[in-house]
């Protein structure tokens, strides 16, 4: 897989579309393209600069700076265990050597089967939960060595298909905006009116 | 816009600022130098390396903010050398040697490196940081001319700020981030903006290098003087740094008027075919076994005879003098002296490849009026490959302004981007495409917003001359107040034109004499630092001029294609070997200096002119540069004015004919790296040029069934040649164009030249499929 394939242009248009300037739709694409292939391919990334106008080094530049675009293959599964202090205390370091040994693969690594991809992440905002993992970005609390097991072993055999997509997948429903519906690509520049939201607090409530 | 100046404080000291002013600015003007390795005065303010905290006082009591980031207020006071900055500033460049690697010793930015230096200057004096350093590969290619070493860069994000704001190439950006940031290209796609070279001197470590300079000298051995670029007309001032007679670098200097200190790569790069080996060190005269070095004694004496011979056999028509616009002002002086003694009316520096000298002649604008006007036509060459800092000066116009652009143009440019309209014209229908433009009523309305200038210069080599100058004179006549910008190209040419080698009607143009040279009427043809046979667009006729031609003197600094053949070769200084001044093309007289001594015995033009014009008997009463500076001067050519002399305005007719069996429109323009003597004797540039190719629409290449790369013949009226083709979408399916002068790399591949004839005032071709 390279570039986005056709049916993923037509929604990458529509993505487009509703923004007043083309560059804004860059990270909305990179989703896409991380959707469509499980992470972002270079050539993916050349499709992207051509649809919104950019260099490609500006789609890489951009792209880099958020810890969930993955420029390298991951494995259908991408598994965060958090290592940070609450859950440190709690276990953390169980969990991951549970998934080591049932994955048969070190931190960082990915199986050879591509399933699997297995990291160390820094706090998820889940410290009352600790220790705590996430599968493709969807939550374990309070998570047990066995429980890891279990649940690797659910992802393997396929009997979690439902609940949690592959990586890349954000979301299974995806937005549409119709036409009559949308505000509009109104250009910034073009706005002489203050946005609603001023003119109503200029007519009273907070001072 | 108000003019009122803010008054602040600046450590005690009150100081006056303009409103808007950062207080860094305003504090150095003051002569209190605040820290700094982001700031750029030519770039929009960041507060990236956060090194210029001092301690501002807005009323709210001193606080630490970066003075690049706060405009001046009334009544602000700051303090640059308070206990408070100065602790912030230690901490700061601390933390900014924290990963540096301190390798000054073996970095080319040593002992001109803003980091070493003010790491001496507010630096804390040692560090507390024991720890293993970050590592990254030793210096990766990001062009074919610029090298990376992300160990040294403390990420002040000014060579992307430059890439993406003003030269307006975003190809090297921040990538990852936190601690793994750092500047990097698209894997495979280089950093290969006309402009690079200004990030390697715009650099504040030694992160970025250019090639061409590499471990070449240290800087406090080297030696420097202000000059002028003259690789274009455009005159960017620059800096020229030297060390044991070799010619090292150029740096940009900003200058106001004209380059803000940037330069473009050819410009900053093509010095090196100053001590290229085709350099000519010595008289050569032609024999039975090739050139044979002579005295300046015998070649002069040989060359006197020549020309006298004949005036007294066929009088001063059978001379003709072509070139002389890569000289300095004091070099076009003498020898429009030397012919107007000789009653000599061939001349010209032209090559059949610019302008009529009468555009000089109308209403004339400067680069800042351009800058500021609030519209600009563009009626030109495409400016970011044949004028590139003109084309940085009106992009950021474009950009940061409020100047809106109408372009006319064949096949799209540089600039069509940033076009408020750009209007697609066929190469025969210029006038046409002025007419229709200018009755919409919305371009009527930009047109009398304000004022207008009008960039004109030759943008089609394979059109006439007559027909674009037509056009412009048609558009400037339309437009109350229009005023022109020249966009000639080579380096002193309007200088040359206004010294009075331009010449006085077309029937002693480059192309008459080489007309007459091909008719046996040429007794001597004197070529002054040109080179007709590469350079001149209808390549047959200058074929047969010079072999028509019955002597032909060269007077040239590198041997050239038409150098071979010359019975005569006089060895010429070329620029950094001689003094005087240069004019750019709005006008502007600048001084060019002299930094090295020339190859062997190598002269000024200007000496070989007064040298001829005395053993011709008709000395010219100068003995120096100086004295003809001073000749100059008194005609308004001094150094720092604008400088005009009268032309008259011609017309001439200008019927398109028509179109016989040849249906489209062949467009030959220039590009930055062609095969040009400059660009191909500097080895760091002569790879970048493209190669011949001819480029088509792709409705072209879907008619005929082919794709890039497939050989395509074209047939003219003149001639043949085959080529390869690769697809443009900016053209229409009725226009094809191909870069001019153009290195042959593959043998095989035709010159498009051939396909050109002068005497056309527009080139049309058929395209043939090659079986």
């Amino acid at each position: 897989m390279a570039r986005l394939t056709d049916a993923n242009v037509s929604i990458a248009e529509e993505i487009i579309a509703r923004y007043p300037r083309a560059k804004s739709a860059l990270i909305p694409l990179l989703h896409l393209a991380q959707e469509q292939d499980g992470w972002v391919t270079d050539e993916a990334m050349r499709h992207i600069a051509e649809l919104i106008g950019v260099t490609p080094a500006e789609v890489l530049g951009t792209g880099t700076f958020y810890e969930m675009f993955k420029f390298e293959p991951v494995g259908k599964y991408l598994i965060n265990v958090c290592g940070t202090m609450s859950c440190a205390l709690l276990g953390a370091d169980d969990l991951m050597h549970a998934a080591e040994e049932e994955l048969g693969i070190h931190e960082g690594g990915t199986t050879d089967d591509g399933m699997f991809t297995l990291h160390r992440a820094e706090c998820q905002a889940a410290c009352t939960e600790a220790p705590c993992l996430q599968v493709n970005y969807r939550f374990k609390f309070r998570a047990t060595p066995v429980e890891v097991r279990q649940l690797i072993s659910d992802l393997r055999s396929g009997r979690l298909d439902d609940e949690v997509p592959p990586h890349g997948t954000l979301a299974r429903i995806r937005q549409h905006i119709p036409a009559d519906r949308g505000v509009g690509a109104v250009d910034p520049a073009d706005v002489t009116e203050p946005p609603a939201w001023i003119s109503a607090a200029s007519q009273g409530g907070a001072s | 816009m108000s003019e009122q100046l803010v008054e602040i404080t600046v450590n005690g000291k009150t100081v006056s600022a303009k409103p808007g002013e950062m207080v860094i600015a305003a504090a150095e003007r003051a002569g209190d130098f605040i820290p700094r390795f982001c700031y750029h005065p030519r770039m929009s303010s960041v507060g990236m390396c956060r090194q210029c905290l001092v301690e501002i006082d807005t009323g709210r009591g001193p606080m630490l903010q970066p003075s690049c980031m706060v405009p001046v207020a009334p009544g602000m006071t700051v303090d640059t050398q308070s206990e408070t900055t100065k602790r912030a500033q230690e901490g700061i460049l601390e933390l900014l040697l924290a990963n540096h690697p301190l390798d000054c010793p073996v970095c080319d930015k040593g002992g001109e490196c803003p980091l070493q230096d003010q790491a001496f200057s507010h630096g804390p004096g040692e560090s507390r940081y024991i720890e293993e350093k970050r590592h990254y590969e030793k210096p990766i290619e990001i062009s074919s001319l610029i090298m990376l070493d992300r160990e040294r860069c403390i990420l002040c994000d000014r060579c992307t700020r430059f890439a993406d704001e003003v030269a307006g190439d975003p190809l090297i950006h921040f990538v990852e981030r936190g601690n793994a940031t750092q500047v990097m290209t698209y894997p495979d796609e280089p950093f290969s903006s006309h402009f690079s070279g200004n990030t390697a001197q715009i650099c504040p470590v030694g992160a970025l290098t250019a090639k061409p300079y590499r471990f070449k000298a240290r800087p406090w051995d080297l030696e420097q003087n202000n000059s002028t670029c003259t690789s274009c007309s455009v005159g960017c001032e620059i800096s020229v740094h030297s060390s044991r007679d070799q010619v090292l670098r150029y740096q940009g200097i900003d200058n106001d008027d004209v380059n803000w200190g940037w330069l473009c790569d050819r410009g900053r790069f093509n010095f090196e075919s100053i001590h290229a080996e085709g350099r000519i060190a010595e008289p050569l005269i032609k024999t039975a076994d090739g050139h044979q070095a002579a005295s300046w004694n015998s070649a002069m004496s040989i060359t006197t005879d020549l020309l006298k011979g004949a005036l007294e056999s066929k009088g001063p028509s059978s001379i003709g003098v072509i070139g002389g616009a890569r000289g300095t002002n004091e070099d076009a002086w003498a020898w429009a002296q030397l012919c107007s003694a000789l009653g000599v009316d061939r001349h010209d520096p032209q090559l059949g490849d610019g302008m009529p000298a009468a555009l000089l002649g109308m209403p004339r604008a400067t680069i800042r009026e351009m800058a500021s006007a609030s519209t600009v036509v563009l009626m030109a060459p495409d400016l970011k490959e044949e004028l590139p800092v003109l084309y940085l000066r009106l992009r950021d116009a474009v950009v940061n302004g409020s100047t809106k652009i109408i372009e006319f143009t064949s096949t799209g440019s540089g600039l069509t981007r940033h076009a408020w309209r750009s209007v697609r014209h066929g190469a025969g229908d210029i006038s046409t495409a002025v007419t229709e433009t200018l009755a919409y009523a919305e371009v009527q309305a930009q047109l009398s917003s304000g004022p207008v200038v009008v960039i004109a210069g030759r943008s089609n080599l394979a059109s006439s001359a007559e027909l674009e100058f037509a056009a412009v004179q048609q558009l400037v006549a339309s437009i109350d107040g229009a005023t022109v910008l020249p966009a000639l190209r080579r380096g002193n040419v309007v200088g040359a034109l206004q010294a009075g080698l331009a010449p006085e009607s077309p029937q002693h143009d480059s192309t008459s004499t080489l007309a007459a040279a091909a008719g046996g009427s040429i007794e001597v043809l004197v070529l002054l630092g040109c080179d007709p046979l590469a350079d001149f667009p209808d390549r047959e006729l200058a074929i047969a001029g010079l072999n028509g031609a019955g002597r032909v003197v060269s007077i040239t600094g590198h041997m050239n294609a038409s150098t071979v053949s010359a019975d005569v070769v006089l060895p010429a200084a070329v620029m950094s070997e001689k003094a005087g001044s240069t004019t750019n093309l709005e006008g502007r007289v600048s001084s060019v200096s002299k930094k090295i001594n020339t190859p062997g015995v190598a002269r000024a033009d200007w000496m070989i002119a007064v040298e001829l014009a005395d053993r011709l008997g008709s000395n010219l009463g100068v003995g120096s540069v100086e004295e003809i500076s001073a000749q100059l001067a008194s005609t308004g050519a001094e150094v720092g004015a604008v400088w005009s002399v009268p032309f008259e305005l011609t017309s001439s007719e200008t019927s398109v004919s028509s179109k016989g069996g040849y249906d489209i429109d062949l467009v030959v323009s220039r590009v930055m790296y062609d095969g040009g003597v400059a660009t191909a004797s500097s080895p760091s540039l002569a790879g970048l040029a493209q190669g011949r190719a001819v480029a088509v629409s792709p409705d072209v290449l879907e008619q005929l069934g082919i794709s890039t790369g497939d050989m395509i013949r074209l047939v003219s009226e003149r001639g043949s040649v085959e080529l390869p083709v690769c697809r443009d979408d900016r053209l229409s399916r009725d226009t094809i164009w191909a870069a001019f002068g153009q290195p042959d790399r593959e043998s095989g591949h035709g010159d498009v030249r051939a396909l050109i004839s002068s005497s056309a005032h527009v080139s049309r071709v058929r395209i043939e499929r090659v079986s």
